[in-house]
């Protein structure tokens, strides 16, 4: 296993410690496990018994209109938000039995890209990303040599001095994802990573996100809206050896290694819950009216 | 016009909600307070940050308040310095300007103004990351925002604000003087004699205590309302605003409540 440089060129190995954070074999027992989870506010129940499991290796879709709990499920995962009732299991480890203070140690095995990118805005690109290794007091030279991996990867080793306000919206979103990864995550969780992105932008997201799945066996879970995201990363896959996005064969499912499944929120609730190609063939009047408006 | 049960009712859950939030926030606002000082005792510790922050407070601070004190101390002698004209008492300003300048008009005067400049920018600063999710962002990174955000602005204003009240009072004591000596034609010697004699260690230690207390409510106070924001901008906004008027007015009575203890034990 090994990160690939943008321009394809020679391997870059530091990451590569075996059994240790990322994996490129994808395993069975379940990363993730959500049970009969319940999370209410003064309006009232918002998430309304979820259940559902993430398997390691797999990447999970989390589609619905706006307010229907997608963000809130992610958060929930990460311990950022305590559900009223129910259990939630993460890399075997029960969330909710959590101190904060526990969470904290346990949130630095995770990934976590948010919406806007959330990047410190007082603090330049490289100390952004650099945050998580500063704070484990990582040797200077190796947190400059993964930092600039990390960006390297994402593309954007280029900005390494920039500030936060210096960047567009596809870049901060990038450098995010950079700052996510940088402590090899096993699981990372993307809030609507292309919200309010061009076409192009949220397509060299996308192609990150498959990319960490595809070269370097990240559990992603990822919440949007935007039903391009949950077909790309269902249909296609990052080819490491020509450096390019190739479509998986089609009716053969999603990729057989790094398995891509979507979950359809409606009010609350679980509605969908299976492969994107048995989604796209769904005769239920909600799923085709929901697809046919997300698009 | 009467009132119905059912608008009885409501009138008293509307006053028992209110009245409940208003017991969860003094919680709240204890419970971060408690937190903050604690994280003091324990690692991990960001002392950068607090250097950075003691900067921010303290010499950030120091033109406005070298300012007002100056000015303070020279309006405090002109009042009194026409009164006791009139009984031919003019030494005794040294007197009154060092004891109302170090006992009371030092710390309050201090407070309020670092209140207006630090306990909004602390809710400001806070309340943007909380709506950017930078907030949550550290939480998400394994970084405990009470210990990165919230102690290094506590430790950093109690620890600045005896400073710059310090500062205050020197420099309200030199406008006092000024005056003296250019209006009252009062001996210098005899201005700064009586002005330090006059001090005795109870008026050292209310002048050195109370801005320790200050410093604490300004930072909690603003630290609360910037972490407590809701509402986007405008939540923000609205906290800053907050910030200075809560921090402000328990300046104020806290003030009343420590001179009279000090009062008491000196």
């Amino acid at each position: 296993m090994c990160f690939s440089d943008a321009a394809g060129s020679a391997p870059v190995l530091f990451f590569d410690l075996s059994g240790a954070g990322m994996s490129d074999a994808p395993g069975t027992k379940p990363l993730v496990v959500f049970r009969d989870v319940h999370l209410g506010f003064d309006e009232g129940e918002v998430l309304r018994g979820i259940s559902f499991e993430i398997a390691e290796g797999e990447t999970k879709i989390l589609l619905g209109e706006s307010g229907s709990g997608k963000t809130l499920i992610l958060k929930l995962a990460a311990g950022l938000v305590r559900a009223d009732s129910g259990e939630i299991m993460v890399m075997g480890q029960n969330i909710e039995a959590m101190s904060e203070t526990q969470l904290l140690e346990f949130r630095r095995q995770i990934g976590f890209v948010f919406q806007e990118g959330a990047l410190f805005d007082s603090l330049s690109v490289a100390d952004n990303v650099a945050f998580r290794l500063h704070e484990e007091n990582v040797a200077e030279s190796e947190i400059d040599e993964r930092v600039r991996e990390a960006l390297r990867f994402v593309e954007m080793e280029q900005a390494i001095d920039k500030f936060p306000d210096e960047l567009s919206g596809g870049m901060r979103r990038r450098v995010s994802i950079a700052r996510a990864l940088v402590n090899k995550p096993s699981i990372v969780f993307y809030d609507s990573p292309t919200a309010g992105l061009d076409p192009v932008t949220s397509q060299t997201i996308i192609t990150l996100i498959m990319r960490l799945r595809d070269t370097l066996g990240v559990t992603s879970t990822v919440a949007t809206h935007r039903l391009q995201d949950a077909f790309g990363l269902a249909n296609y896959r990052f080819d490491a050896d020509s450096d390019k996005v190739v479509a998986l064969p089609k009716n053969g499912g999603s990729s057989p290694t790094h398995p891509t499944n979507v979950i359809v929120l409606r009010e609350g609730q679980i509605y969908f819950q299976d492969a994107a190609d048995t989604l796209l063939k769904s005769k239920d009047a909600y799923l085709k009216q929901f697809l046919a408006s997300a698009e | 016009m009467t009132l119905d049960s059912s608008d009885t009712q409501s009138f008293f859950g509307l006053v028992s909600d209110s009245l409940k939030r208003q017991v969860l926030a003094f919680q709240d606002y204890t419970l971060l307070a408690v937190r903050a000082i604690a994280n003091v005792f324990t690692p991990p510790w960001y002392w950068t940050d607090t250097m950075s922050q003691m900067d921010a407070i303290g010499v950030g601070s120091l033109p406005i308040v070298v300012t007002a004190g100056f000015f303070i101390g020279v309006v405090l002698l002109l009042q009194t310095a026409a009164q006791f004209q009139r009984f031919g008492e003019t030494a005794l300003t040294g007197d009154i300007v060092s004891l109302a300048l170090v006992r009371e008009l030092g710390p309050t005067i201090t407070a309020l103004l670092v209140a207006g400049r630090n306990a909004s920018g602390i809710a400001s600063e806070l309340g943007s990351m909380v709506v950017t999710e930078q907030v949550d962002a550290m939480r998400a990174l394994g970084t405990d925002p009470y210990r990165k955000l919230v102690t290094p602005r506590v430790v950093a204003t109690i620890l600045m604000l005896p400073l710059l009240t310090a500062i205050a009072d020197l420099v309200g004591l030199i406008g006092g003087f000024l005056v003296s000596a250019l209006q009252l034609r009062l001996a210098p010697a005899e201005f700064w004699h009586r002005a330090i004699n006059v001090l005795s260690f109870g008026d050292l230690m209310q002048g050195g205590a109370k801005p320790l207390i200050f410093g604490l409510i300004i930072s909690t106070v603003g630290c609360y309302f910037g972490l407590a924001v809701r509402g986007g901008t405008q939540g923000v906004g609205r906290a800053t605003t907050t910030a200075v008027v809560v921090s402000s007015v328990a300046i104020i009575v806290a003030d009343s409540f420590l001179s009279k203890l000090f009062l008491y034990m000196f």
